[in-house]
């Protein structure tokens, strides 16, 4: 029952937040802010993460395969589809989920409990597609710039960890992540990123939009938010592998 | 001017505004006073179109807001101001950003215009050089003054005020209750004033509605009220010792 309510209130909000915006210039405007605030202030976590990520699993990719009869390029290739296709566009988007997710609703969340966003209502200006629409656009566009960034880094984690921990020669680890590129790998990955980014930014909007209360309903929003992003991140990562890869 | 007939609302089976029936006119600082949880919120939220009433009509002149689409309304919107309890202002923008907000959604000034009404609005309150500061930077009495700032900058006709004075010492909410009836004099605008505090009655009550369990009560000035025999506004008018030893005085 609670769930069925929340699913028709998330799709009347969404049909607010795309109508047609009152005022062009201030939406762009908006999007360039958001995409500040989203995208580039969430790079150093994205970074971090993947650097280390791509190590890791390079680390354990030798050891798990550690098999003389193991072809030389095996654990630079395992490392670099590992990380396109999973590590980066779905873990970063659940860190992302947690980051953004949980900005986007205690922004909006607190906007609604201190009538900031009745005070946009009163102007006339469709509060949901002002707060929300911005976000949602702003991510769709950035976050896939994330993701690229994180796979770089991530497959420079794994050269890292080949080279100064030397426990796998240089040119093997580069011979495996040259091996058979397809950009297809990279679509796959930047679909399913690009779905992500708006499964956050509308969710994440969905909640702290309807935020009832005060401060600590606040927080729980954005609990929630994090919550629900990162459940349907998971949910359509299954949807989405099964029809873009089968 | 703004007509209320026979206004219902509720909330989930709890019954807030009951057959209310209002008039605030032009060019007065109208008041809506009454305990705490009296629906003086609700009703001022039915007016200004945030909540929906139930049943009945709110006439702006002639125009049935309650009863106007989405974008019917958008033309009394743009006439529309409102000062919010707590100010609300934008925590994102600073002073001069929130005044403008509204100027950048719904007109087609100049940058340099805009600022110049910002500029202007903010003299009207009595603040200068806080152009830079943000929300969060200003003190209670500043917050309400951008606020009312920001809800003059679009020169609307009609202004609604929701606690303006709550949470201030009683000489800044007096300074308040005056620039907010100046203003309202200045620009001949149809101004409405929730309040319980007496001591705003008494300094800007051109005219007073008494609501009380969500159905209105009394309508009259601020000389007739002292005068009421009225029950429930007696209670409310002396439930402070301080009235009750003026009233003893006179
Ligand atoms: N959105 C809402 N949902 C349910 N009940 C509400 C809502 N808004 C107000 N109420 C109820 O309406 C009554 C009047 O509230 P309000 O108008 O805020 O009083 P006040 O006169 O103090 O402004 C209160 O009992 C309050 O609980
Ligand atoms: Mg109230």
């Amino acid at each position: 029952m609670n769930l069925f309510y929340h699913f028709g209130s998330y799709f009347v909000l969404m049909a607010k937040v795309f109508k047609r915006p009152e005022k062009a210039s201030i939406y762009m405007r908006q999007i360039i802010v958001e995409m500040d605030n989203l995208g580039l202030k969430s790079i150093g976590i994205v970074a971090i993460i993947s650097v280390f990520m791509g190590a890791v699993v390079t680390i354990q990719t030798v050891f798990n395969i550690d098999n003389p009869f193991m072809p030389v390029y095996a654990v630079g290739y395992t490392t670099r589809q590992s990380i396109i296709l999973e590590f980066s566009p779905t873990i970063i988007s659940l860190v992302l989920a947690g980051k953004v997710g949980s900005r986007i609703s205690s922004e909006i969340g607190t906007m609604r409990v201190t009538e900031q966003v009745d005070a946009l209502e009163i102007m006339g200006i469709n509060s949901a597609g002002y707060l929300i629409l911005p976000k949602v656009v702003a991510s769709m566009i950035i976050n896939p710039v994330l993701i690229i960034i994180s796979m770089l880094l991530g497959i420079l984690g794994g050269w890292f960890a080949a080279v100064f921990g030397g426990i796998l020669p240089e040119a093997h680890y580069i011979i495996g992540i040259l091996l058979e590129f397809s950009f297809y790998d990279i679509t796959y990955a930047l679909i399913k990123t690009i779905v992500f980014a708006f499964l956050i930014a509308t969710i994440s909007g969905y909640f702290g939009y309807n935020t009832k209360g005060g401060a600590l309903e606040v927080g729980q929003s954005s609990t929630k938010a994090v919550v629900f992003s990162s459940i349907f991140i998971i949910l359509f990562n299954l949807i989405l592998t099964q029809i873009l890869l089968a | 001017m703004i007509s209320v007939k026979n206004l219902y609302k509720s909330f989930e089976g709890n019954s807030v505004l009951k057959n209310v029936s209002v008039t605030f006119e032009k060019g007065k600082t109208n008041l809506v006073i009454g305990q705490s949880g009296s629906g003086k919120t609700v009703l001022m939220k039915c007016l200004v179109g945030l909540v929906e009433a139930d049943k009945g009509q709110i006439l702006y002149d002639d125009l049935d807001f309650a009863n106007l689409s989405f974008s019917e309304r958008k033309v009394i919107r743009k006439n529309l101001g409102m000062l919010f309890q707590g100010g609300a202002l934008f925590d994102s923008l600073n002073v001069e950003e929130n005044i403008i907000f509204p100027l950048d959604m719904f007109t087609n000034m100049t940058k340099d215009e805009k600022i110049e009404r910002a500029n202007f609005c903010l003299k009207r309150v009595n603040l200068e050089n806080v152009n830079k500061l943000f929300p969060a930077e200003l003190s209670g009495g500043m917050k309400k003054r951008v606020a009312i700032a920001r809800a003059i900058a679009n020169n609307p006709e009609y202004l609604f005020c929701d606690e303006p004075n709550s949470g201030l010492d009683p000489k800044t909410a007096i300074v308040i209750d005056n620039l907010i009836s100046e203003i309202t004099k200045e620009y001949n605008m149809t101004t409405i004033i929730n309040t319980h505090d007496m001591n705003s009655v008494m300094e800007i009550g051109d005219k007073v509605a008494f609501i009380h369990l969500g159905e209105l009560w009394w309508e009259g000035d601020r000389n007739a009220i002292l005068e009421t025999d009225n029950k429930e506004l007696n209670n409310f008018i002396y439930a402070s010792e301080l009235m009750r030893k003026l009233k003893k005085e006179s």
